[in-house]
């Protein structure tokens, strides 16, 4: 018998999609809700009748904290996406101490040592 | 089979506390089990008569066998669901169903752990991580849980003018409590600059926001309110329980202002037949000092955003109208991991009348609430001193 091809996670999916600069979130093709953390079924209805979108990119910080490190103070941020998901980021660019919530924020995608990481700019700054 | 839920089934007997504060030298299942054994012997019953455990580690999946295996216990009933620190208040609703279905008659609930003597190994915190993968908040590196219950802080701050200062009232008012009670591990003096001035670890947490790293055992036993009266002269009834989780991880709950112990503590009022004004004695899990402020919101002693100016001018510490964690919390007493046993303790012991100087006069209701995870699990009971 021969073995099912191989489906990625949605982590890998997501990931894989991320290290190529490509940020892409599930999307309900039943309830047309979009979904963060990627899962195979749709937290909103329980359908699995998904599809990969990419959204506008631009959010809103919904929570921040600045976390004071030995290594460096950096922010942990809540960004609400226009898209409605929420999740956890870092806004950069800017001061730590400048991150503000209800700010305007856009995002982007950094390749780092450790991996890519989704990360989010101030609105109208350049990147 | 329909399990009827009835107000006040069940009662807590015996409670025991072990290794608090540093357990020198002791390990957590030797201090969990002198815990164990004071709470039997103050029941008046032998160690054979316990049918049931319940109990939970941070780190051991096995943990309820290895417990049971140590105090040469065979359970009729066992349990080891994982709650987070909310996870006794929790295994109350448990205990009194399977007491409830005829599973057992006389169940354990004991936790303890020894993270001050022994800290973690960095090699453990990594597999803890990997054994509980969040690769969607893990490589923002929040300094968790601080960092998520900052993230809470600030929103409430933002939303409802919550200042530091009014944080900084929960952890001042458990000061004070702790220095009424021999038992807690911090007892110097402890100022609203103290608080505000110490070390930042995430904004707008300080140090002093942030809950201890001690150690402890604590463990008590549940039976049917009947057999209680014969076993006990005070027992303790349960009247009401509660339980709710809606999210594991802090980018997932809806709004970090509002958590579910609005689910858990209608359900534990409802069983009951409590209104919050009921209450004489209030035990809340302060892991950080936005919590209680949370809480009191949640659970209906205030309307959402108003905890800040809820906890001023030392309503909450030792003299004020609204007596609340009243051992000193696991802002001034203990915390060895999970804390929520220690609620429970503290509420047997004030209604019992033996608190000593920090005793709230004419306590006849408590309420202890349980918090796990990051503002994940809630777990709420109301206790009394009669039915
Ligand atoms: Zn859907």
């Amino acid at each position: 018998m021969a073995m099912p091809a191989d489906v990625p996670s949605a982590d890998a999916r997501y990931f894989g999609k991320l290290a190529e600069g490509i940020f892409e979130i599930p999307r309900c093709r039943t309830c047309s809700r979009h979904h963060f953390f990627p899962r195979v079924c749709c937290p909103h209805c329980g359908s699995q009748d998904l599809e990969w979108v990419a959204p506008a990119g631009a959010g809103v910080v919904y929570s921040s904290t600045i976390v004071r490190r030995p290594g460096g103070d950096y922010t942990v941020c809540l960004v609400d996406l226009q898209e409605g998901p929420r999740l956890m980021s870092r806004v950069v660019d800017i001061p730590v101490d400048e991150v503000r919530i209800g700010m305007a924020v856009r995002a982007r995608i950094d390749q780092t040592t450790e991996g890519p990481l989704l990360v989010f700019i101030p609105e109208g700054a350049r990147s | 089979m329909v399990i009827d839920q009835q107000r006040g089934a069940v009662a807590i007997l015996g409670t025991g506390l072990a290794g608090l504060g540093h357990a020198g030298g002791r390990t957590e299942q030797e201090i969990i089990a002198q815990a164990s054994c004071r709470a039997v012997e103050q029941s008046g019953l032998r160690m054979k008569d316990i049918d049931g455990i319940i109990t939970s580690s941070l780190t051991s999946p096995w943990w309820v066998m290895r417990m049971a295996e140590y105090l040469g216990i065979r359970p009729r009933f066992s349990d080891s669901t994982m709650f987070g620190g909310s996870s006794f208040i929790a295994d109350l609703k448990i205990a009194a169903m399977a007491i409830a279905a005829g599973e057992c008659e006389n169940v354990l609930i004991c936790y303890g752990s020894t993270p001050r003597s022994v800290p973690s190994s960095s090699r453990i915190n990594q597999m803890r991580a990997e054994l509980d993968p969040q690769p969607y908040e893990h490589p923002y590196k929040p300094f968790n849980p601080v960092s998520s219950y900052a993230l809470a802080a600030a929103r409430h701050m933002h939303q409802y003018g919550t200042t530091r200062q009014q944080l900084a009232e929960v952890a001042v008012a458990a000061r004070q409590w702790a220095q009424l009670n021999p038992d807690a591990f911090s007892r110097d003096p402890l100022s609203i600059d103290g608080v505000l001035g110490a070390k930042m670890i995430s904004d707008p947490l300080t140090v002093r926001d942030c809950c201890l790293v001690t150690d402890g055992a604590g463990a008590f036993v549940v039976t049917s309110a009947e057999r209680s009266r014969a076993l006990h002269a005070k027992p303790v009834y349960v009247l009401g329980t509660g339980h709710a989780h809606w999210h594991r991880q802090i980018s997932c709950m809806d709004d970090v202002t509002v958590t579910p112990a609005v689910d858990s503590g209608r359900r534990a009022y409802a069983e009951a037949g409590l209104r919050p004004s009921d209450v004489d004695v209030v035990e809340l899990y302060d892991a950080f000092t936005i919590n209680p402020i949370l809480f009191l919101e949640d659970l209906g002693f205030c309307k959402k955003g108003e905890g800040g100016a809820f906890v001023e001018g030392g309503r909450i510490a030792p003299g004020g109208d609204f007596p609340m964690n009243t051992n000193g919390g696991g802002l001034s007493c203990t915390h060895p991991g999970m804390y929520s046993i220690f609620l429970i303790i503290e509420a047997v012991t004030q209604l019992r009348g033996e608190a000593d100087a920090r005793q709230v006069r004419d306590a006849e209701v408590a309420l202890v609430h349980g918090n796990g995870g990051v503002l994940s699990s809630q777990a709420t009971a109301l206790l009394s001193t009669s039915l």
